[in-house]
């Protein structure tokens, strides 16, 4: 058995050197120089098609609304029917990010399209539905024998993750009193941002769309931290803003220390967003950069590109097992310091 | 802004879309997901709480059943022992009265005994007296018929006759 396993892994690998090969003939199919910029970028940005492999790609719904007026629903396959490349007025601009343009018009027409980050979203909603309804029916169905028992399997480990978020990292930084109506927010946010971490890092279709590492993305989760800590924040954290404890003549003439608390009611959600960004953003560099220099090797000497695919390769493994960690560290970061921003926005009374 | 990457810049259906899946996922989760964990740890957590204490009374409970079956077996032990005790001053008792009993009866029947000898004796000795009287008129009788043949021999008659008798 220990045999067939190794000459399995051995195949294995074998398939995983051939397959950047075959792909750099394509490459240079295409005839071109590579662009390792172009080529990460393009992997990481969202596109109005998921692209699977050579040039086969899921074609995805665009919506769009006429500078006059009027939405438009087509797949973007109808933008490669026509010679020049444009569907009812509006065409993908390659100069301005890939977007869609209405011709005749320099500014973006409003575009609600369902486009390849969309989707990576809806699956990785999917598989948090798939993880939790599943096991929330099971802890139902048992309470409701009276059984007390804890699961085993899949069922303990989200359980253990679950317990694991609410009380060391919620309860613990909001505090006893207040964290309860937080709990099911912060939770979300955890496995939403660690789900599509660990999705994302898989290369192939059902997963490997940059979700959080785009801004966009990072923005929306760090705005709605804002809005939990400014509308739910107490009076105590209002006034340690505006009329903080310290001497007088740091907030009465010039309002010092307020200004610098105002600031950093901004700074703290924009830190939020930057770090898990950057973060998600740097791992996909590296691994792609990694990828890349496999088929920039090849084209210097196959000597050369023969020994630097095995190096990337095994750089590659290394990355990847970080990449998870990060995943779960980035998750989790998230999460806490969140829960530490609301936790700060409910000061007790000093002692 | 105008060559950053695309990542970079905020696009509105993005933000529209995930904003969107975010709260259904959020709804999703927080009224169906993630209160059925929470709930049935804690719960889990009161019903262990509640399984030891009921433990520990069923435990303090036992403890007093143990050191009352102790009491009880102490005072069943006395209880016993005092039983010995009696019984076997009972039996003593029942013994002594029976040797009593037993002493007394046998003096009773050695003096009944003592009666019947004497009763015995008195009848014998009136035998014996009757018989005297009978075999003194027969020799007297005797004596009257030798008297008339002679003095002599009368008289030794009558002594050889008394040693008869005797």
């Amino acid at each position: 058995m220990q045999i067939i396993k190794y000459i399995r892994l051995g195949l294995f690998l074998l398939l995983m050197l051939l397959v950047p090969v075959a792909a750099m003939a394509n490459e240079d199919e295409a005839g071109g120089e590579i662009n390792v910029q172009e080529i990460i970028f393009d992997h990481m940005s969202d596109a109005y098609e998921w692209h699977l492999w050579g040039h086969t790609h899921i074609s995805l719904p665009v919506i769009v609304k006429h500078h006059e007026g009027g939405w438009e629903i087509f797949s973007s396959a109808r933008f490669h029917e026509s010679a020049d490349g444009t569907y009812k007025g509006f065409y993908i601009d390659k100069g301005r990010k890939g977007k869609v343009y209405e011709q005749g018009y320099e500014d973006r027409p409003w575009d609600v399209s369902i486009t390849k980050d969309v989707v990576q979203i809806w699956i990785n909603i999917f598989v948090l539905l798939l993880i939790f309804i599943p096991c929330a029916r099971w802890y139902k169905k048992r309470l409701a024998e009276g059984d007390h028992a804890a699961p085993k399997g899949f069922k303990g480990a989200v359980e253990m993750l679950t317990m694991y978020i609410h009380d060391d990292v919620i309860k613990a930084c909001i505090g006893e009193k207040h964290y309860r109506p937080y709990a099911p927010y912060l939770l979300t946010v955890f496995f939403f941002i660690f789900v599509t971490n660990l999705v994302g890092l898989l290369p192939i279709f059902p997963g490997g769309s940059n979700v959080t590492g785009n801004l966009s993305i990072t923005m929306l989760l760090a705005v709605g931290t804002f809005l939990l800590v400014n509308i739910f924040g107490n009076k105590e954290y209002w006034k340690e803003i505006l009329w903080p404890d310290v001497p007088m003549m740091m907030k009465c003439p010039v309002p010092l220390m307020p200004v610098v608390e105002l600031i950093g009611i901004f700074t703290k959600p924009f830190a939020l967003m930057m770090r898990l960004f950057a973060n998600m953003f740097g791992g996909h560099t590296v691994i792609l950069s990694l990828t890349c220099l496999i088929f920039i090797t090849w084209k210097v000497s196959t000597g050369m590109g023969a020994s630097m695919t095995v190096v990337s390769f095994l750089m590659l493994i290394f990355m990847n097992c970080l990449e998870l960690l990060v995943a779960f560290l980035q998750a989790y970061v998230f999460t806490m310091l969140s829960s530490v921003y609301i936790g700060l926005a409910h000061p007790g009374h000093h002692k | 802004m105008g060559n950053m990457p695309s990542i970079l810049t905020p696009d509105f259906g993005l933000l529209f879309w995930m904003l969107v899946s975010f709260l259904v996922v959020f709804f999703l989760l927080a009224k169906y997901g993630f209160p059925a964990i929470l709930g049935a740890v804690e719960e889990r957590k009161n019903f262990i709480d509640e399984s030891l204490k009921n433990a520990r009374e069923a435990n303090e409970k036992l403890a007093g059943v143990k050191a009352e079956s102790e009491k009880l077996l102490r005072e069943a032990r006395e209880k016993q022992a005092q039983i010995i005790k009696e019984a076997m001053a009972t039996r003593d008792s029942i013994v002594a009265e029976a040797r009593d009993k037993a002493q007394a009866e046998g003096r009773q029947l050695l003096e009944e005994a003592k009666k019947q000898i004497d009763a015995e004796k008195d009848n014998a000795l009136r035998d014996i007296r009757s018989q005297v009287a009978d075999l003194s008129v027969q020799i007297a009788e005797k004596v009257i018929r030798r008297q008339l043949s002679g003095d002599g021999e009368q008289e030794k008659y009558i002594e050889r006759m008394l040693e008869d008798v005797k």
